[in-house]
């Protein structure tokens, strides 16, 4: 299954797509990178005139970046049955934020996957930004199966 | 090492149903017909967790076909003493 399969296989649309482009994917890895757009519903109230990208938001980016996207490469690369759509459900996460996200920055996930077992898929991911500054780094588990 | 009866495997094993209890249910809800995910109100990603920690505990690995079965304490109990 290649990137852009991938990306067509993902369950999201505006506003609420956080993928804009996988750099690579692999059996344990992957990496992709996602522009928070000036124009993104969540600044008109996070915050009241200072736009900071919130972190459940960042959560949500490095989720289907990091788990989402490696998930529906594992089940295709498991299963004939890439055709169907997979059920997809966020089980846990710990997370740790080190730098503010603000309105036009380019983020980059990098996820490494720590296993994929009886359809849940456990990553440590973590999120930097432009300068290569880490953003945030934790541990996201979802559940995925076709 | 001596076969584990099954007293001791369910000794082995309640220790670490109980980590994944959520608050509400109290560690004395947990008996043998204890249904995990309906009755123990186990999620299914803890599940997976259980069955990571029993295959540590016990050196053993389950399969796709024992997640299954797997339905209650006694279920988990059988299938481990099937694989030990």
């Amino acid at each position: 299954m290649n990137q852009d399969q991938i990306l067509t296989k993902l369950p999201y649309t505006k506003p609420f797509l956080f993928v804009d482009e996988l750099i690579s994917i692999s059996e344990n890895t992957v990496e992709g990178k996602y522009t928070f757009t000036e124009d993104s519903y969540f600044y008109q109230g996070h915050f009241e005139n200072n736009p900071v990208t919130p972190g459940v938001i960042l959560v949500e980016c490095m989720a289907q970046i990091g788990v989402v996207c490696l998930g529906i490469y594992l089940l295709g690369e498991a299963t004939e049955i890439a055709e169907t759509e997979p059920k997809i459900a966020l089980s846990s996460h710990q997370m740790d934020f080190y730098k503010p996200v603000f309105p036009n920055e380019t983020v980059t996930v990098i996820s490494e996957k720590e296993y994929f077992r009886f359809h849940k898929l456990k990553c440590s991911v973590k999120m930097l930004n432009e300068t290569g500054a880490l953003v945030a780094k934790g541990s996201i588990c979802g559940m995925l199966k076709v | 090492m001596p076969r584990m009866t099954t007293e001791e495997i369910y000794t082995k094993l309640e220790p670490i149903v109980a980590t994944y209890l959520p608050e509400d249910i109290p560690i004395s809800e947990i008996d043998p017909d204890s249904d995990l995910t309906g009755e123990l109100n186990i999620n299914s990603a803890h599940l997976v967790d259980i069955v990571l920690d029993v295959e540590d505990e016990f050196n053993v690995e389950f399969a796709n076909e024992d997640m299954e079965t797997l339905r209650t304490m006694n279920d988990a109990v059988a299938i481990i003493q099937k694989k030990i």
